[in-house]
């Protein structure tokens, strides 16, 4: 039987979302998985919305299609909400992880969405505390791993680390950690 | 001249013996011959420098004709010649024995 | 089937990067080429590693394709090894010289990352560019995932420069699908690399002044059919050594590769024929019509350039109804180059299935799976009921 997990990440262009979905299939790596990461591209421009794809199996990946009916979506930019319908394709057994200050509650009211489950974290705030950057894509990453383990935290911590140190610096890679190890314990389920 | 076949030749239109333009008699193509008065030549060896398809022959540091069989009739040396010692006629009647 | 001579180191890596590390890996004299979405990435890694020493190729940053493929026949012909990559108008603007390439009969190695032609202006993928240049005399391999892609880049070289083939070969990927798509693949060790492609002695070279030869002769009326011909005869014995080469990169990295793969294809009474990527996304609804009792399979040509039309027709000729997935339209044409090459090897064997071309994935156009069960459902229904409506069909396209 197939374990796949696909996640469709929505963020605007310089976010990390591209980032995100291939950090967390560089993971999969570590842990002998299989996995696709993969940009949806169009005019890539800064702020403009995009969508990024990560399948994560145990077996080898063979479909080279979008991802349709996502077990996880994951929106890195709150301003996104009402401009793109990042519910398409989520059914009950999916979920749903936006970057908001709202409760669960409030968003599934907000998105009139009342399938599958919906996880919270404001993680514009704990990337603006910690990284003192509006770059939001290792916080939901942690808040991500909370809500469904794809890959062992630990690992993807480790990756975080490693990518930042040897990319751009310790102080950058420290602060990573810090905000992907926050919106992991401050990400809310309802 | 029998022509090869498609198994007999070499791929790629390579041609692999140097200097095989010898093989090649372009004399054919002339419509005018040139002819050296000896009497007025100096073996400047200007004609021998501009000729293009090397039909000036030489001995011993001295021209003595024209190769024939492989010029093209173009007329350079004509022109370049500064004793106009070389002049042009019609192959026709360079044939006939004209001069 | 013996176990490989080498493992492989687990990476994740697209496929412009995965093609990039086997360009350093095989280390040509030269690499001329010049960077175009979506094959740009393959050009900024590889110059980083010509910048960083890792490698000694001779970069060459042209200022057009025209002059890339240019540059690799000049470097070829002087007796080095020469590889170039591109993608669509790039591609399209070499057209002219891959002539001059494949009729001098030098053995470059090109990477196409597939991308549609304009206009309307477009950068993603489909296989205009590459069916565009079908008939140029290059060797043509397809690529399904990014591990197809690192291990046909490789195997193309070894393919080119076959003493008994000499012909210029390339690869393709489909563009941003694999070009931009991150998998995980292995790479091979670097020097099993080097060992796999070995030395290259070209009989004849420029730079061999002991033995001078003129390249690029004009030919008239007298021989010039009779080159055409011996270039036809290269492209009929490849279809024998590119098996071969495959066999010989399996026994290294327990990867085999021959003209195509069958996918559950022996027993299959519905089948669909593809190139690159598509074909993976076939295999998941493959699996799910035989979950459903519905025998269906897949053929997924590795091969388009030479045709291998025997193999194609065997391995079809007994199937209720096929479909061909063209990736590519040829405007004004019956069907697409394909759906051509396939009905015209099974007729020519004998054969005559039901058959149906579709025409998909038009400007990077996603196929999905519940399209493909609509072609296997139109094969059900036309095997049971005669062909009605045309047998082009369009896939994905609102009507």
């Amino acid at each position: 039987m197939s374990d796949l997990v696909e996640i469709r990440w929505h963020g605007r262009g310089g976010q990390g979302a591209v980032t995100a979905s291939e950090l967390l299939a560089e993971a999969a790596l570590h842990e002998g998985k299989y996995f696709q990461a993969f940009p949806d591209y169009g005019p890539e421009r800064m702020g403009a919305p995009i969508r990024a794809y990560t399948r994560i199996s145990s077996s080898p990946i063979k479909q080279h299609h979008q991802v349709i009916e996502p077990d996880a979506v994951v929106v890195l930019d709150p301003t996104l909400l009402g401009i793109v319908d990042f519910t398409e394709g989520l059914d009950d057994g999916g979920l749903l992880l936006v970057n908001t200050p709202l409760s669960p509650t409030e968003l599934r009211r907000e998105l009139d969405f009342n399938k599958g489950k919906v996880y919270t974290v404001d993680a514009t705030r704990v990337a603006l505390d910690t990284m003192k950057r509006n770059i939001t894509n290792t916080p939901m990453i942690g808040a991500l791993l909370r809500a469904l383990e794809v890959v062992s935290k630990d690992v993807v911590r480790e990756e975080i680390k490693n990518r930042f140190n040897t990319r751009v610096s310790k102080e950058v890679a420290k602060a990573n950690v810090e905000a992907f190890d926050r919106a992991y314990r401050e990400v809310r389920e309802g | 001249m029998t022509l090869k076949t498609w198994r007999e030749i070499l791929a790629g239109g390579l041609i692999t013996d140097a200097g095989n333009t010898e093989e090649y008699e372009t004399g054919s193509w002339r419509s005018h011959r040139s002819i050296i008065d000896m009497d007025k030549c100096t073996h400047c060896m200007i004609c021998w420098v501009y000729c293009p398809d090397g039909s000036i022959m030489v001995s011993d540091g001295k021209v003595i004709g024209i190769d024939l069989a492989h010029c093209k009739g173009c007329g350079i040396c004509v022109h370049e010649c500064p004793r106009k010692a070389i002049s042009r006629v019609e192959e026709a009647l360079a044939k006939e024995g004209v001069q | 089937m013996v176990s490989p001579k080498v493992r492989g180191k687990p990476v994740a890596l697209d496929g412009d990067r995965a093609v990039a590390e086997a360009i350093r890996q095989m280390s040509p004299d030269v690499v001329a080429a010049y960077p175009i979405t979506p094959q740009t990435e393959i050009v900024m890694r590889f110059s980083e590693f010509v910048a960083n020493g890792e490698v000694d190729t001779e970069f060459i940053p042209v200022e057009s394709e025209h002059a890339a493929m240019s540059a690799c026949i000049g470097a070829s012909a002087a007796g080095g090894r020469a590889q170039t990559a591109t993608a669509g108008a790039g591609l399209a603007f070499m057209w002219e010289v891959l002539w001059v390439a494949s009729g001098t009969r030098l053995p470059i190695v090109m990477h196409v990352v597939n991308r549609s032609l304009s206009a309307p202006l477009n950068i993603h993928c489909d296989h205009s560019d590459s069916m565009g240049a079908r008939d140029a005399g290059w060797i043509q391999l397809y690529d399904e995932t990014v591990q197809e892609a690192y291990d046909n880049a490789i195997q193309a070289l070894r393919i080119a420069e076959h003493p008994d083939v000499m012909l210029p070969t390339l690869h393709a990927m489909d563009g941003f699908i694999l070009g931009h798509g991150l998998e995980r693949l292995e790479l091979l060790p670097d020097d099993a690399v080097r060992e796999f492609v070995g030395v290259y002695k070209p009989e004849h070279s420029l730079l061999d002044v002991d033995h001078p030869v003129t390249y690029g002769p004009m030919e008239l009326t007298d021989y010039f059919f009779e080159h055409k011909r011996q270039q036809a005869a290269a492209m009929e014995r490849a279809l024998e050594i590119i098996p071969q080469i495959g066999e010989e990169y399996g026994m290294l990295t327990g990867r085999y590769y021959g003209l195509m793969e069958g996918y559950r294809l022996e027993d299959a009474e519905f089948a669909t024929v593809a190139l690159g990527s598509t074909a993976g996304t076939i295999k998941t609804v493959v699996d799910e019509l035989r979950d459903q009792g519905v025998k269906a399979g897949l053929l997924k040509l590795r091969c388009f350039r030479p045709f291998p039309a025997t193999t194609v027709a065997e391995a079809l000729g007994d199937k209720k109804a096929i479909a061909v997935l063209d990736r590519s339209l040829s405007f004004g044409a019956q069907c697409g180059p394909l759906f051509l090459e396939v009905i015209t090897a099974l007729f020519t064997h004998g054969f005559s299935p039901k058959v149906l071309n579709y025409a998909y994935g038009l400007g990077g156009r996603d196929i999905v799976p519940a399209q493909i069960h609509q072609v296997y459902k139109d094969l059900i229904d036309i095997d049971r009921e005669g062909l009605a409506g045309p047998s082009l069909r369009y896939l994905g396209l609102r009507e």
